[in-house]
C-alpha cells in the first residue's frame, strides 16, 4: 500500500511538472529567462534526486517487507558513503556556483550609465514613482512635509527647485528595450517590490535605497505586487508595470505622467 | 563520572513525593515534566491546526460565517492575526515543546541510564516559564486591539511602532513578545540542562559513539538552542524597549506613517531580521533533528537492522548542527543585504544539502535488506523520510538567491517549510508517540486505528503541500487575506479549493488520534518492558519507569544501540546492557 502511494505520488509530480501545468508566464528579460534556465537545471536536478529516493523506498518497503525472512545484517559501507557524499557536494554545490549567473547580473553589475532612473516608494498600501523630469534631478526630499493628502506624499521640498518638475505617479511606465535603474525605498514599514515576468524581487526597506536594474523586452502591462507583510492591507497593495515604446514613454514623459 | 551523578541522586529514589501537586502539577521528575511538555504540545497544536482551517476555509469561502471568529465574517486583520498566531504556536508551542522538551526530556535521561536530569529544579522551572509563555501567547487573543498581524517572523517597523502600523500591533504585539521572550529564556535553561546531562551522566560503558541517535538530535539540538535562543531574547529585548521606552534599534530616521513623522532615528530593519534568523534558521534544526533521531531509532528497529551508517548518521546531525548557523541570510536574499552576501550565504546553504542527503540514503540503506514489520511508528517514520526527501529538495531552489526572485514569499515556500519542519517534523512526533505510548503510559495503543490515522494523514499532507508548490510557482503569494486584488492570482482558485478540502479532511482525521491517545492510556493492552523487542535501555525497565528509572539497578553497557539480526546470535535483538557471555549463541 506504502509502495502503490509512493508510486503514485512520484507519478503525479513529474507529470504536474513536466506537462508544465503551473508555471508563470514566460519573462521578459534576459536576466528572467537566465533565472529560467537556473530554475529548470535545479527543477532537473532534484527531479532526478526525488524520483530515485521515492522509488527507492517504494522498492524497500515491498522487497525487504516481512515475509518470516533474517534481515540481512550490515553497519553500513564505507565506499558508498563517501561516494554519495561526494556526489551530492559536486551536484548540490556546482549547481549553487552556476545559479551565481543570474544573480550576478542584476545584483553585482552597475548599471548602464544611460539607465532611466526611477524612484520607486512605497508606503501602506500604494507605490509611488518618481521621475527626475526634464531637469535629470531628483528634488531633495524632507519627511515634514509628507503629505499625502495635499498630494505631496514623497515630501518633496517646496524649497528646492530641482523638485518643481518631478514626476510622481502610482503606476510605473518604462521604455521597451532600455535599461530601468530603480531606487527601492520605503516610508513606514517594509514593503516589497515583485513583477514576476521580470523574475525580479526587492524588499522596500525604510532607511535603504536599494538600486536595481532591468531591461523589459515586450511591450504591455504586467502587474506589481507587495510581497513582504505590511498590514492591514497588504493584499491589496497593488500596481502596474507598462512596459512602452520610445515614442509613447516620451509622451508620457512630456504630459508630466498622465 | 557516571557513578559520582549516581551517587548524588541515591536519595532520588526514596525521595518519590506522595502529594498530588508535588507529584503531577510541580515536579521534579523528568518523566512528569516530559508529559507536561508533551501535554501542552497538544494543546498548542490544537489551536493550531483551528487556525490554520479557520485560514484554509477564509481563502476560498470569504463569504462563509466562521465558528471563532468575532463578527462571522473573517477580516483582512483577523486573518493576519491568524497568520501570526499559527505560525508562532506551531514553531515555538509544538514543533520545538514536543520533540525536545517532551520525549527529549522524557527519554534523554532514560537512554543514557541516568535517574533523572541532571539540574530537575531547573527542568521544572523551565517548563512553567514555557507554560506563562503559552498562556502569554494566548492572551494576544483576547486584548485590546486583538492579536498582532506582523507575522511569526515580527519584522519591524511593523511590529515596532505600534498600533500605529495596523490593528494587533499595540497590546497584541507586546504579549506576543513577551510570550517569545519567556519561551526563550525557558529552553536557554533546558538547553543547559540537556548538554549537563547528557555530558555528565552517562551510564558506565555509555560512550558518545553507543548513544541512540535519538540523543545525538536532542543532544546537537540542545547546543543549538543554547546558542541560538539567547540572539532571539535580546533581539525580544531591543524590540519591546523601541516600542515602549522610545529607543531606536531597529527604527530609522524620518519615517512617516498616516503622514506622521514616528520620533525614532538610527536604527536598522535589516538588525532585527539579522537576530531573528540567526535564531530563526537553527530553530528548524531545533525542530526536526530530533525527529531525525527518532526516525533512525524507529526505522532500525522495525527493520530489524542496525541502522546504516551509524557515525556517518551521526557525524551528519553535528554537521547540520554547525552549518546551520551558517545560512541565516538566505531568508534575505531580497531583503537588501549586500547581493555578496547574498551569493556566500547561498553556497553554505547547498551544502547543507549534503549531510542531509548522507540521512537520506543512509535511512534507505537501513531499509534495504530488513525484515520490515510495518507498525504505525515504522509507518511514520518511512513516511517522515519520504516528507524529508519532497521538502528538503524544494529547498535547493530556495537557497539560490536568482531562483529566490521568482519564489520569495510566494506559497512555494510556504510548501517547503511545512513539508520538511511541519509536517515531516510532526510524523517525528507521532513515530515517537506510537513508539514510546507503550513506555510512558504502561498500555498499548490501537494498531488498527494507528493506521487509519497514518493513511489519512500522509496522503492528506502531500494533497495539502503537493499542490502548495504549484501555486507557488505560477506567482501566488503568501499572506494575503484576499486574492481579488491580483488578476493572475485568479486561475490558482480551484487548487486553494483542492487544498483547503484536503486540509479539513486531515485536519479531521487527527480526531482518531486523540480517540486512541486518550483511550488508550484507560483501556489499551497492557505493555510489557520491551513490546518491540528493541535494544536501547529505556527497553530494559518497567513500563511506565519507577520514579529512578531503573529502580535502583543502574544499567552498565557493552555495546552499540541497535544490534539488529546479529549472525550468531539466536535473538534478533542484543540489548544495550546485556554482558557478552549472557548473549545466547546458535548452535553454529
Amino acid at each position: 500500500m506504502l509502495t502503490i502511494l509512493q508510486v503514485i505520488l512520484v507519478a503525479v509530480t513529474v507529470y504536474v511538472f513536466a506537462a508544465t501545468l503551473y508555471n508563470p508566464p514566460p519573462p521578459i528579460s534576459e536576466v528572467g529567462r537566465a533565472v529560467d534556465e537556473q530554475y529548470k537545471l535545479t527543477l532537473w536536478v532534484t527531479a532526478v534526486v526525488f524520483v530515485l529516493s521515492q522509488l527507492g523506498i517504494a522498492y524497500a518497503v515491498w522487497r525487504f517487507r516481512d515475509h518470516g525472512q533474517r534481515s540481512h545484517f550490515s553497519r553500513g559501507n564505507n565506499t558508498m558513503e563517501f561516494i554519495w557524499t561526494t556526489a551530492t557536494i559536486i551536484l548540490f554545490l556546482g549547481l549553487g556556483i552556476l545559479g551565481r549567473r543570474a544573480w550576478a547580473e542584476v545584483r553585482f553589475m552597475p548599471p548602464a550609465a544611460d539607465a532611466v532612473q526611477v524612484e520607486v516608494t512605497e508606503n501602506q498600501f500604494v507605490f509611488n514613482f518618481r521621475y527626475p523630469g526634464p531637469d535629470g534631478k531628483f528634488g531633495r526630499l524632507d519627511p515634514k512635509q509628507v503629505s499625502a493628502s495635499t498630494g505631496n506624499p514623497l515630501g518633496i521640498d517646496s524649497n528646492d527647485p530641482a523638485g518643481k518638475d518631478d514626476i510622481v505617479v502610482p503606476t510605473l511606465t518604462v521604455p521597451v528595450n532600455r535599461q530601468v535603474e530603480l531606487h527601492v525605498t520605503s516610508q513606514d514599514v517594509i514593503h516589497n517590490f515583485f513583477v514576476r515576468e521580470l523574475r525580479l524581487q526587492q524588499d522596500a526597506v525604510p532607511g535603504l535605497i536599494v538600486p536595481i536594474h532591468f531591461t523589459a523586452e515586450k511591450i504591455g502591462q504586467y502587474e506589481i505586487v507587495c510581497t513582504q507583510l505590511c498590514g492591514l492591507g497588504h493584499s491589496r497593495m497593488h500596481s502596474y508595470l507598462n512596459v512602452v515604446s520610445d515614442a509613447d514613454y516620451d509622451a508620457f514623459l512630456k504630459s508630466g505622467g498622465q | 563520572m557516571s557513578s559520582h551523578a549516581h551517587g548524588a541522586h541515591a536519595a532520588h529514589a526514596m525521595e518519590a513525593p506522595t502529594g498530588f501537586i508535588r507529584k503531577y502539577i510541580f515536579s521534579v521528575d523528568h518523566k512528569v515534566i516530559g508529559i507536561q511538555y508533551f501535554l501542552l504540545a497538544l494543546a498548542a497544536v490544537l489551536v493550531g491546526i483551528v487556525l490554520s482551517v479557520l485560514m484554509r476555509l477564509h481563502l476560498v469561502w470569504p463569504n462563509m460565517h466562521l465558528p471563532f471568529v468575532s463578527g462571522g465574517l473573517m477580516t483582512q486583520e483577523q486573518y493576519l492575526s491568524l497568520v501570526t498566531m499559527h505560525g508562532t504556536i506551531m514553531v515555538f508551542f509544538v514543533l520545538t515543546t514536543a520533540p525536545q522538551g517532551g520525549f527529549g526530556n522524557y527519554f534523554l535521561p532514560i537512554q543514557i541510564g541516568a535517574p533523572d536530569m541532571a539540574f530537575p529544579r531547573l527542568n521544572m522551572l523551565s517548563f512553567w516559564v514555557t507554560f506563562l509563555a503559552f498562556v502569554a501567547i494566548l492572551a494576544a487573543f483576547v486584548v485590546p486591539g486583538g492579536a498582532p498581524i506582523s507575522g511569526w517572523t515580527g519584522y519591524t517597523p511593523l511590529s515596532g511602532l505600534g498600533e500605529v502600523t495596523g490593528p494587533g500591533e499595540g497590546w497584541g504585539q507586546t504579549m506576543w513578545i513577551i510570550s517569545i521572550s519567556l519561551f526563550c529564556l525557558a529552553s536557554l535553561l533546558g538547553a543547559l540542562n540537556f548538554i549537563a546531562t547528557l555530558i555528565d551522566m552517562r551510564a558506565p560503558g555509555m560512550t558518545l559513539f553507543r548513544m541512540p541517535l535519538t540523543c545525538w538530535g536532542w543532544f546537537v539540538t540542545a547546543i543549538l538552542g543554547l546558542l541560538a535562543f539567547g540572539v532571539l531574547l535580546a533581539g525580544g529585548i531591543l524590540l519591546l524597549l523601541d516600542r515602549s521606552a522610545g529607543t531606536s534599534f531597529f527604527i530609522p530616521a524620518g519615517l512617516v506613517v498616516n503622514d506622521q513623522i514616528q520620533p525614532h532615528s538610527g536604527g536598522s530593519p535589516l538588525l532585527w531580521q539579522h537576530l531573528f534568523w540567526f535564531f530563526g534558521h537553527p530553530e528548524v534544526y531545533i525542530a526536526i533533528l530530533p525527529g531525525m533521531g527518532v526516525a533512525s531509532h524507529v526505522l532500525s528497529t522495525f527493520a530489524r537492522k542496525p541502522v546504516f551508517g551509524y557515525r556517518a548518521m551521526a557525524m551528519a546531525i553535528c554537521a547540520i548542527g554547525f552549518l546551520g548557523f551558517m545560512v541565516w541570510g538566505h531568508h534575505m536574499f531580497v531583503s537588501g543585504m549586500s547581493p555578496y552576501s547574498g551569493f556566500a550565504f547561498s553556497v553554505l546553504t547547498m551544502s547543507i544539502g549534503v549531510p542531509s542527503a548522507i540521512k537520506t540514503f543512509n535511512w534507505l540503506g537501513t531499509l534495504w535488506g530488513g525484515k520490515i514489520q510495518f507498525t504505525t511508528p515504522m509507518l511514520f517514520a518511512i513516511g517522515f523520510v519520504s516528507l524529508f526527501v519532497s521538502g528538503g529538495l524544494s529547498g535547493l531552489f530556495l537557497a539560490q538567491p536568482a531562483v529566490d526572485n521568482l519564489l520569495h514569499a510566494t506559497y512555494y515556500v510556504v510548501a517547503h517549510f511545512h513539508l520538511v519542519m511541519g509536517v515531516a517534523a510532526i510524523f517525528g512526533i507521532f513515530a515517537a508517540t506510537y513508539f514510546w505510548f507503550p513506555k510512558m503510559f504502561g498500555r498499548m495503543m490501537n494498531e488498527p486505528l494507528g493506521k487509519v490515522h497514518f493513511w489519512f494523514t500522509f496522503v492528506g499532507a502531500y494533497c495539502i503541500f503537493m499542490p502548495m508548490h504549484w501555486v507557488g510557482i505560477a506567482g501566488g503569494i503568501r499572506r494575503y487575506a484576499d486574492a481579488s486584488a491580483v488578476a493572475y492570482l485568479q486561475p490558482l482558485q480551484p487548487v486553494h479549493h483542492f487544498m483547503t478540502i484536503a486540509a479539513f479532511i486531515t485536519a479531521s482525521a487527527q480526531i482518531l488520534f486523540l480517540i486512541n491517545f486518550f483511550w488508550s492510556q484507560k483501556s489499551g493492552p497492557k505493555a510489557s518492558k520491551n513490546p518491540w523487542n528493541a535494544t536501547t535501555l529505556e527497553w530494559i525497565t518497567d513500563s511506565p519507569p519507577p520514579h529512578d528509572n531503573f529502580a535502583g539497578h543502574f544499567p552498565s553497557v557493552y555495546r552499540g544501540p541497535y544490534e539488529f539480526s546479529v549472525p550468531g546470535v539466536k535473538d534478533d535483538f542484543v540489548p544495550q546492557n546485556l554482558p557478552p557471555q549472557e548473549v545466547a549463541r546458535t548452535k553454529e
